[in-house]
Parts: structure tokens; sequence; C-alpha cells
């Protein structure tokens, strides 16, 4: 039954594929593909004319099935289509639209032209509407592995950009938390702190997290793994920036940092000076101690 | 594409854990997810010359949505009686640090193990990107 | 079987290990760092793994057995140069090396032994009161 179904298709499409590409790109239009701007009207036609054209080999091999390999040429422009509108930003609604304003054309032009075999034509339409609902769902997918890629490409940004090492003295780094720590920040964050405390020899890293809001289980535990690397690699660490409120949630949650901590990014600086045997220094007596004098 | 390779002497393992760098390299894992998966294999490699009474390595990489390396150790030793014991760290029956098999989990993306005693024990790890 | 070398800097042994071991070679050169330590006095064994691409296990232990048995002797064992992603991946594996102190390069380490508060008798001057300059 399929078979008789695609095979009318098949024909139908091959005898009236102009006809069919020209009620499409009206239905597009119609449903508003083209208002948001973001593809302009030659560029749909090329993408339809050449789907149907696909489509239409296909189904002339013979293949059924969207899975089939004659489907090969089909699934791959969808997927180029489908990844070119995520890209663009455009809703998954009107990337999908693609596909399912096709049955409407394709129901209509086949009911012109079926003649008298009635029967034939509903099992053409039913076979094309199976067909065309498949290959809505790999659109889909295709569209949902794009967004997910482009998040998950934008976390390692915002991993990298908002976790800068400074070097705060002559081996002394700073490593300035903002944000919530995941593993997946926290892999990137480690390592850059790492190689940082390699390229500078920095035998001490000051960790602040006084923009972390929340320190639970997992992210002491991220913190811990941190200091535990840079002690193996032969650099201690010293966290600062604890909130009394982040204070007290460790207290509660049984939270135990086996490293030293400070309640300031400059406690922790004094800190790590005086373990290199270090020590500020005033120079002069008659220095302004804060304030301007204008140079007489 | 898949590597078989025997783990018979103490040099196999070092081949071992140069061929899965190999693989990882070519898989596009990072440097820190290429010495996760060569350090896992290397537990798993002495663990199956030492206790397996010797076995082999599958090495494939696979290709898939997730590119990574998938390896799996066969041995037809004296396989392991309390897999839970095993997998617990610091366990150990042959003066080691216990940490082989654990560890192994632990730098894995995928781990399964399946042993019966007298017959032998295959474990399977992979590392995805 | 080739073994690795191991230097004598003063009284100090170093050890680069730039080689894929096998655990036959960890081991002639866990026998051999300990035959030395004795043979030669020293306060301090400095291994440099920055050649090291990786640290499973069976290395960590030998790390851990070098520091015990230089510990024993009264000599510091400094490990330098672990990579970062050694270090990631040996946190992750579960090997602590607590025995083992580590510093970033093979300098830094040489500070380290040389500080070490276990040498301060060493300090001490051993000599002949020839000249009577101490009294009877």
């Amino acid at each position: 039954m399929a078979q008789a179904g695609t095979q009318v298709t098949s024909e139908l499409l091959n005898a009236h594929e102009a006809e069919v590409l020209q009620q499409w790109l009206q239905q597009l239009k119609d449903d508003g593909a083209l208002h948001s701007g973001r593809i302009r009207e030659g560029e749909l036609q090329t993408q339809c004319s050449q789907f149907l054209r696909l489509l239409r080999e296909a189904l002339n091999a013979g293949a059924q099935d969207v899975d089939a390999p004659a489907f090969g040429p089909v699934r791959e422009l969808l997927a180029d289509i489908s990844v070119s509108r995520a890209t663009q930003g455009f809703s998954p609604r009107e990337t999908t639209l693609f596909i399912f304003s096709l049955k409407q054309p394709l129901f209509d032009v086949f009911g012109r032209h079926a003649g008298i075999d009635q029967a034939a034509t509903l099992a053409a339409n039913w076979s094309i509407g199976l067909l065309l609902d498949r290959l809505g769902l790999h659109t889909m997918e295709a569209y949902q592995r794009t967004r997910e890629e482009l998040i998950v490409r934008q976390q390692q940004e915002i991993a990298e950009l908002s976790t800068p090492v400074i070097k705060l003295w002559d081996g002394i780094l700073a490593l300035p938390l903002i944000g919530t720590l995941d593993s997946q920040r926290t892999q990137v964050v480690m390592e850059n702190l790492l190689e940082s405390i390699v390229q500078q020899s920095a035998g001490i890293a000051i960790i602040d997290i006084t923009g972390v809001p929340t320190v639970d289980t997992l992210t002491a535990q991220h913190l811990l793994k941190t200091v535990a690397a840079a002690r193996l690699m032969g650099a201690d660490c010293i966290i600062s920036g604890i909130r009394p409120q982040i204070a007290q949630t460790m207290v509660h949650l049984g939270v135990e940092l086996d490293v030293v901590s400070k309640a300031t990014l400059a406690d922790a600086f004094a800190l790590a000076l005086s373990r290199q045997g270090r020590a500020v220094m005033r120079r002069r007596v008659d220095a302004v101690p804060s304030g301007y004098a204008p140079q007489a | 594409m898949s590597d078989i390779l025997e783990i018979r002497s103490s040099e196999d393992v070092v081949r071992v854990r140069q061929r899965v760098r190999a693989v990882a390299v070519e898989a596009g894992l990072s440097l820190v997810d290429q010495t996760k998966i060569v350090t896992a294999a290397s537990e798993l490699a002495r663990n199956t010359l030492d206790y397996g009474g010797g076995g082999t390595v599958r090495i494939d990489l696979v290709a898939g949505p997730r590119r990574g390396v998938r390896l799996q150790f066969e041995d037809q030793g004296p396989g392991i009686a309390d897999i839970a014991a095993a997998l617990r760290d610091g366990f150990t029956t042959g003066g080691g640090l216990g940490l082989g098999l654990g560890g192994a989990k632990r730098l894995s993306s995928e781990f399964a193990i399946d042993s019966t005693p007298g017959q032998g024990t295959r474990v399977t790890i992979a590392r995805f990107k | 079987m080739d073994r690795i070398p191991i230097l004598k800097l003063g009284d100090v042994l170093l050890v680069t290990i730039q080689v894929d071991m096998h655990d036959e070679l960890a081991s002639a050169l866990e026998e051999d760092l300990t035959q030395r330590i004795v043979a030669v006095g020293a306060r301090g064994v400095l291994i440099d793994i920055s050649a090291l691409e990786i640290v499973d296990s069976f290395m960590g232990r030998m790390l851990d057995n070098i520091a015990a048995v230089s510990r024993i002797l009264d000599a510091d064992t400094v490990v330098v140069g672990m990579r970062p992603a050694v270090a990631i991946t040996l946190v992750e594996l579960g090997l602590s090396l607590h025995g083992v102190k580590t510093a970033l390069d093979v300098d830094k380490g040489l500070a380290l032994i040389a500080g070490s508060a276990r040498h301060a008798w060493r300090n001490t001057i051993v000599a002949d009161d020839e000249d009577g300059a101490y009294g009877e």
C-alpha cells in the first residue's frame, strides 16, 4: 500500500513540480516566513526548489523510508537549512514550518490532478504526509543539536572570559571568581590557573570567591580539587572573600575547607607576602598618606 | 577502526599507553581528557597483567555524535569475587595502592565491569569529548 | 636494561625522568636511589618529572616509597615540574602523595631542600680546638 502511495506521489511530483513549488512558496509567505527579514525571498526560493528536486529524486529511486540511503541528500539539505536557521536565530517553529508548510500545497496540487483514482490519491497524500512528518522530525533534531552546541560554546567562552588570572606580585597570583561554579566551568578555571602557575612560576595562588553567590558541597569540592592539584605541582593556595553567609552555610553543610582562608583579598595578599619573607615598607615619613598633592 | 593489543609484559603496558594516547589525540580529546584516559588505561592494563595473568585490550575510536575513545580490557584470570569491594579505594590484594579500578572509573565518562570468579574479567571504559 | 641515571649535586641526588617508564624500570630506579642515598649521605633527592605526561598509581607508589625511605635515611624528597594535566588527573585518581614534597622547578626544589629544618644540624661546625681558643 505504502509503495503504491510513494509511486503515485513520485509521478505526481514529477509532473507538477513547478506548481507545487509556487504554491509552497506562497504558503510560506502567508505563514510569515519572510517577515523577520532574516531570509530573503530569492534564498528561500532556492532552498525550496532544491528540496523539491532532491525529494523527487529520492522518491524516483523508489525509496520509501526517510532513513534510506536514497534520502541522504534530502536529509543533508534539511540539516544544512536547520543549522543555518538555528545559527541565525530563527525560532524552532519557523524552522520546522519549512517542511510542514509543504503538506497543504501537495494536497491541493494532487487533488487537482488526481483524476478518477481517488484511492490512489488518498494513499499518495497519506504516504507523503508521513514522509514529511519524519523529515520534520529530522529538521527539529538538527536544529536542537545546533542550539545545544551554541550554548556549550557560549558557556566555554563565558568561563574563559570571567576567570582572568592576575599577577599580584612576583610569585603571587590572584584568581577572582565571579558567578556560579559548575563542573564544566571549574574545569576551565582550574586549567587556566594551573597553567598560569607554571608559566609565571608562581608559588602562591589566591582564589577570591567574593563574586561567588553560593558555595555548596559540590562547589567546595571543586575548589578543593583545584587546591589539591596546585599543591601537587608545588604551589599553595589561599582562599579569600568568604562572606559571613557563605561561612555559615559551609558550617551547616559540614563542608571543611582544608586550606587557609582569609576574609579579604588584601589579607590574603599580606599573608602571601609574609610567607615569601617580604614586607611592605613606608619609605618617606613625610609622604602624603592619602589624597592628592599637586606637584610643585 | 579497532586495535587489539596483547598485554603480557610491562613493556606491553607502555605500548598500550602510547597507543591509547595516539587514538585519544585523533579523537580530538583535550589534553586533560587525554591524560585521564591514558592514566585509566595504564591502571587497567596493569591490573590485567598483574591480576589477570595477562590479556588483551581493544581500542576503539568512537566516531558518533560524541567523539571519544573506548577501551575493553579482557583476561581469563581468576576473576573478581567482590566487585563492590574492588571498586573501593584502598582495596588491594597485591600490595598496591588499591586505586586502580575505582580510579579508572573516576577518570572515565563510562565504566562497565563484568567478572566471574574462575573465568575472567572484562572492563570497558570510555572517555568522550 | 637501561637504568635511569642519578646525578649527584653536592649532597643532593637529582633524577630526571624523561622516558615513559615500564614498571620494572621504575622499581629499578627505586632500588638505585635507595642505595645512592645511603652511599652518598644525601640530604635531598630531587625528582624532575617535567617530561612526564602520565603519572599513574604505580609511579605514585614509587614516589611515595622513595620519600618514605629517604625520610628514614634523613633526606628530603622533592618532586618537581609536575604538569597541570597530570596534577588534575592525580587528584581525580585519588593519589594524594602526602609524604612527598613538591616544587615548581629544580631551583625551587633545591631551595626547599637547602632550607629544610631537618638539616639545621649540618650547619654546626665541628673543628679541633688547636690553638686553645675555646679554653681547656
